[in-house]
């Protein structure tokens, strides 16, 4: 919503400063977004008078002006502008002006050998108007050396303020005057309007065709005739107004319309009544019904618009936008005058539809006052006779006026209870009576009054809604500032779930294994939801912001490899990233799960990224995803070996370099694994790429324990033994599943079991590979005997060749 | 082989003697390395040695020639034994000196720079432990809800009716309609998540909602995803006066300055009632935003009295109970505090963005070492 000053002062008489001015209205919720002061930008640039012009000896299209400037001698002015002629009056700019339409500040300058100083401006130089064909032509009675800006007129400041939804009443120069003067700015003077007299009545008739259900849609319909009207430009002032907020003057007709919807916040249509054809019926589109509107462009309307027809068909789109075959133009001699109140609702959803955003709409959507239905379109009438002439029919008033609200019983203390503010009551209805709220003082009873609210007033529904019309005006900055008390005494209570500790906890595991933590997209393509698992419809947006991110993320792991594709073109190709996010199995409420997801592509080794000179560069594997997953799984609190490693994993995997992390079968939790080359083909990655997923809600929580003392610790006295088997298994043979046999030939004495080694090559069969595997012994009792060593040994090989057919390596 | 004859002892044995020793501590002198040394300890000590030698002839002398020659050799022995160690000494020493130098390494190549020192957390998680941190110590919770949400907890419960233009400050995300004809959105900010608390708990309720909203909007300053932080008291007392109080504390506490001060202007959410928005004092330099100071205002969050129609519609009277709500970007406070200019960034993942505005793993923000350390 934009006004200007002078504007804003034919409605509220104040001897505030421009800054005072904005200052309340932002302290009262009518923020100030922006004022712009044509007079700061055009100070230096004063009326002139050329008193001659002759041509320059040395430029064909140049002239040589003498320029009484109104202070001291005339100056010589060197000027190109075709209109250059001696006797014209001027605008002029003396040398160190600024040039905004130029974007530069003048010097005193030597033009073709003649001396200029200053120069004489055209339109565009002072960013008025697109016109540089010539310099600007005044008057003959433009008084030289006075302010060009000043005497134009042009030193109006445009305020811009960021109006909210609630307050259709401040998109009204007259709304925002009654607002400052109850904020105590000064006192409001908006003229009342004087009913017309009808001479005739109105040959034009209004029908509102609804049925009993739809009859809000078009409550109330004010119509007249103004016959003989002469329409043309609209006066200067009018135009200037209009040009400040940035409306493009039409016709007289058509600008008192847009006048008064800002001036009053009520929009209003002109008809040509000559192009009207019989009467007007107020009804809702039919199918395949179409208008070619005022902004010239062909709408389809169907049932969910409402519309103003004539026996031709459709006029007008109601409360949105008029239709260009019965618009006013300067040949229009009689103009039908058009007042009207419309469902809020459906104007939205007709604006909407349509793609049209108008003045109109912005007011009808968020309510106009009906109470001003008439009056608007009396205001209107005033106006065209004063500037068109033209003699009024009778209004013809259609529907009915709505109902006004009930008052509410508002009890005072509301406002203390509420705020914290206490204020007299005297105040408190002070305020809300210079709003035009009416205030009913209810007998015997002095902490409560019933309270109406004014009929510009659409959103004022309860008692909190007067509270802060109270507390705005008041000055919110009276509101003291109280300490809320503490939630309990003494040290502040634990708040976190396991699951939110977890996703922390998550974060900083990850990246104390030198990874980067990304936040990458909520969406992925739908090619990349697919191949991840997701994919499906429900999980795909209607309306996505590009093709690339439409549909929700069944898994991190899109994201991070993108990310990580776009660093290595970028020249780093050695990243590690991780990212614990929501990833979606379906859209509702319980299938939205908290992952942790790690990616590590090149040489980005967890001791270590990229060439190093103590070792050898390796890319990525599956053992380095391995080790994150189990880092994380570590430091989320699952004991080692409580976790299942299946090989394999999902498809877009590679199957013999993936597996699956569960908890049974039924339990899986996520996996490890290079990607398929398929995967990386289809999304244009580069590998290699090694990652791993965990649903962190899909942990096991550990077990509830009565206190938080450790279980005991067992130490022995004993020393342990370490005794090295190298056996040799068929190559499919798993590690896993040798070790469990070696663990599980003599669980109490063996403490701990691992491969070091495996081989396959010369010395070994074909098909055959070594496991080199280092067993741990913790004798409990007594220090063990070398026969009773032997024995154990002997155990792990027979264990070991009876499940997995090893056998040692001789 | 020096004399044994009883003949050189007293006279010429002396000066023998001198010439023996003077040879011994030559050889010691000139012994290289430790076994040149043992060679020549042994050749004057070993049994068979010069020095054992003379030695040996004691027996066969008189008594009191036995007491002045044998106090010579051993006086010779012990000056000899004392060469040998401090000789031996001096050799070890050399010895590991040139193992030493054969040892040294080029300390200054680069080492591998893992875990600790590499990793980082992004600015966002960073931020969210923040909150947690100091609003946990004023009693209130975390509470989370989906991103993917019902239209009727994300405005209709939230007091925006349909159709209503408060709507269209919000440019939502929509999924397909589903079987009910219902079409769910993705949340628009993370009010949903008061709604659904409301819900599920009664009074008195302290918490704060921080999460992952959308909105159709893609700019400079605009990305179709961001984090939003609300908070909601709820209980039979809280106004306005708390709630600035609340807000005061946070932001002194979040950008960790002594004071700081804030402007409440009215403005208009569908579900507060009062609504305002809030300003805080500060002073832009250069690219740099300090707070506590200057004559500037940023906008930084929207709050106001939880509208009695959203208390309804969640099943707690109005009139018993009552409370404030607020919420912000996680995003743009980051970027105050932290100063990172453009949003645009935060969701590309580039590594050197990361690196530069991450921060450490073990940097955990507490109050109790101060939010940023």
């Amino acid at each position: 919503m934009k006004f200007t000053l002078s504007w804003l002062k034919d409605h509220l008489e104040t001897d505030a400063s421009l800054a005072e001015i904005c200052e309340a209205l932002t302290r009262i919720g009518l923020e100030v977004e922006h004022v712009h002061d044509p007079a700061a930008a055009l100070k230096n640039f004063t009326i002139a008078h050329v008193l001659e012009a002759t041509q320059h000896p040395n430029a064909d299209r140049l002239r040589v002006c003498m320029v009484d400037t109104g202070s001291g001698a005339p100056v010589q002015v060197v000027c190109g502008a075709p209109n250059a002629r001696a006797g014209m009056k001027s605008v002029f700019a003396p040398e160190g002006t600024y040039i905004p339409g130029k974007n530069i500040t003048l010097g005193k300058g030597v033009i073709r050998g003649v001396e200029s100083i200053g120069m004489l401006c055209s339109a565009a130089e002072l960013e008025l108007s697109e016109d540089h064909d010539g310099i600007i032509e005044l008057p003959a009675d433009a008084p030289v050396g006075k302010s060009y800006a000043q005497w134009a007129d042009l030193d109006d400041p445009v305020i811009e303020i960021n109006l909210t939804p609630n307050r259709p009443d401040a998109a009204g120069v007259a709304g925002v005057a009654r607002d400052l003067a109850a904020a105590g700015l000064g006192k409001l003077k908006t003229p009342p309007v004087a009913p017309v007299r009808g001479e005739f009545a109105c040959p034009v008739n209004v029908t509102l065709d609804f049925a009993a259900a739809d009859k809000h849609l078009a409550p109330l319909f004010a119509l007249r005739l103004v016959r003989g009207v002469k329409n043309g430009p609209s006066p200067e002032w009018m135009q200037r107004r209009l040009k400040a907020i940035g409306l493009r003057p039409i016709n007289a007709l058509v600008d008192i319309t847009n006048y008064i919807t800002f001036d009053r916040a009520r929009p209003l249509h002109v008809f040509d009544a000559k192009k009207v054809a019989g009467d007007l019926v107020v009804r809702r589109a039919r199918a395949g019904e179409e208008i070619v509107a005022l902004d010239g462009k062909t709408y389809a309307l169907d049932a969910g618009n409402v519309v103003i027809a004539d026996d031709r068909g459709v006029e007008s789109i109601a409360g949105v936008m008029g239709g260009e075959h019965s618009g006013c133009d300067e040949n229009t001699t009689d103009v039908l005058i058009e007042s009207a109140l419309w469902d809020p609702y459906n104007i939205a959803s007709t604006g909407r539809r349509l793609g049209v955003s108008t003045d109109a709409r912005y007011r009808f959507e968020r309510g106009v006052d009906p109470d001003f239905n008439n009056p608007g379109c009396d205001l209107a009438t005033h106006l065209v006779m004063q500037l068109c002439g033209g003699e009024p029919s009778q209004m013809i008033v259609a529907g009915k006026q709505p109902v006004a609200k009930s008052g509410m019983l508002f009890p005072w203390s509301e406002v203390k209870r509420l705020t914290g503010l206490e204020l007299t009551v005297q105040e408190m209805a002070a305020i809300l009576e210079k709003l035009g709220f009416a205030v009913e003082r209810t007998a015997g009873n002095s902490d409560r009054a019933i309270v109406h609210a004014p009929s510009w007033r659409p959103d004022i529904e309860g008692n909190a809604d007067l509270v802060e019309e109270i507390v705005r005006i008041a000055g919110l900055d009276r509101v003291q500032s109280t300490p809320l008390p503490r939630a309990s005494d003494g040290v502040a209570q634990p708040v976190l779930t396991l699951l939110q500790r977890r996703v922390s906890g998550a974060r900083r595991a990850l990246a104390a294994r030198g990874m980067l933590e990304a936040v990458t997209w909520s969406f992925v393509s739908r090619e990349q939801a697919a191949i991840f698992g997701g994919g499906a419809a429900t999980l795909a947006l209607a309306n996505p912001i590009a093709a690339d991110l439409s549909d929700m993320r069944p898994s991190l792991v899109p994201g991070l490899a993108a990310a990580a594709q776009r660093n290595a073109q970028r020249g780093y190709g050695d990243v590690a990233l991780f990212e614990v996010g929501q990833i979606f199995r379906g859209a509702g409420e319980n299938e939205q799960f908290y992952n942790a997801a790690g990616l590590r592509r090149g040489a980005a080794k967890p001791g270590g990224a990229g060439r190093f000179w103590g070792q050898r560069a390796a890319p990525v594997d599956v053992f380095d995803a391995k080790a994150d997953a189990l880092a994380l799984l570590a430091a989320m609190g699952v004991a080692a070996g409580a976790v299942q490693i299946a090989p394999g994993g999902p498809a877009f995997l590679h199957p013999g370099r993936s597996a699956t992390l569960q908890f049974g079968p039924k339990n899986i939790v996520g996996w490890f694994g290079e990607l398929h080359p398929a995967t990386l083909e289809a999304l244009d990655l580069e590998g290699p790429l090694a990652a791993f997923e965990i649903t962190l809600d899909a942990l096991p929580a550990p077990k509830a324990r009565p206190t938080r003392a450790k279980p005991k610790l067992d130490l022995s006295d004993l020393m342990p033994l370490e005794r090295d088997f190298a056996f040799v298994v068929d190559k499919t043979t798993r590690a896993a599943d040798l070790l469990k046999a070696v663990q599980g030939a003599e669980r109490a004495l063996i403490a701990d079991a691992s491969v070091f080694d495996v081989y396959e090559g010369p010395g070994v069969p074909d098909g055959k590979k070594s496991v080199a595997v280092s067993v741990r012994l913790q004798p409990r009792d007594k220090t063990l005997t070398d026969a009773e060593i032997d024995a154990v040994a002997a155990r792990i090989v027979a264990e070991a060749e009876k499940k997995t057919g090893a056998t040692l390596r001789g | 082989m020096h004399g044994t004859s009883r003949a050189i002892l007293s006279g010429a044995a002396m000066s023998d003697l001198q010439t023996l020793e003077t040879q011994i501590l030559g050889e010691i002198a000139a012994a290289s390395d430790e076994a040149g040394l043992e060679a020549v300890r042994v050749a004057a000590l070993g049994k068979k040695g010069s020095v054992s030698a003379l030695l040996a002839t004691l027996g066969k002398m008189a008594p009191d020639e036995r007491k002045s020659a044998g106090a010579a050799i051993n006086a010779l022995k012990d000056r000899v034994g004392d060469a040998l160690a401090a000789r031996k000494s001096v050799l070890k020493g050399a010895a590991l000196e040139a193992r030493l130098k054969t040892e040294t390494l080029d300390v200054t190549l680069p080492v591998r720079t893992g875990g600790l020192e590499a990793g980082r957390i992004h600015p966002i998680s960073q931020v969210m432990d923040e909150l947690t941190e100091i609003f946990a110590d004023l009693g209130f919770s975390v509470a989370e809800g989906p991103d993917i949400e019902t239209d009727d907890y994300n405005f209709t419960r939230l007091n925006f009716p349909e159709g209503h233009p408060a709507r269209e400050m919000h440019d939502t995300f929509f999924f397909a309609p589903g079987e009910d004809g219902k079409r769910k959105l993705l949340r628009t900010h993370t009010s949903p998540v008061q709604v659904r608390t409301m819900l599920a708990q009664k009074p008195p309720i302290r918490v704060i909602c921080p999460g992952r909203t959308y909105r159709v909007d893609s700019d400079q300053t605009h990305t179709p995803q961001f984090h939003q932080v609300e908070g909601l008291v709820i209980d039979r007392t809280a106004n306005l006066g708390n709630l600035k109080w609340v807000l005061e504390e946070f932001c002194k506490t979040f950008f960790e300055v002594k004071n700081v001060k804030m402007r409440f202007r009215p403005s208009f959410f569908p579900f507060t009632e009062p609504s305002m928005e809030v300003d805080i004092q500060c002073r832009r330099q250069g690219g740099e935003i300090r707070f506590g100071e200057g004559e500037d205002w940023l906008e930084i969050l929207g709050c106001g009295m939880v509208h009695p129609n959203v208390l309804r519609n969640v099943g707690v009277d109005p009139q018993e109970y009552q409370g404030f709500a607020w919420g912000m970007g996680i995003d743009r406070i980051a970027m105050l505090k932290y100063g990172m200019p453009d949003l645009r960034p935060f969701f590309e993942a580039d590594v050197r963005w990361l690196q530069h505005y991450g921060f450490r793993p073990l940097d955990f923000p507490t109050l109790a070492g101060g939010l940023s350390g």
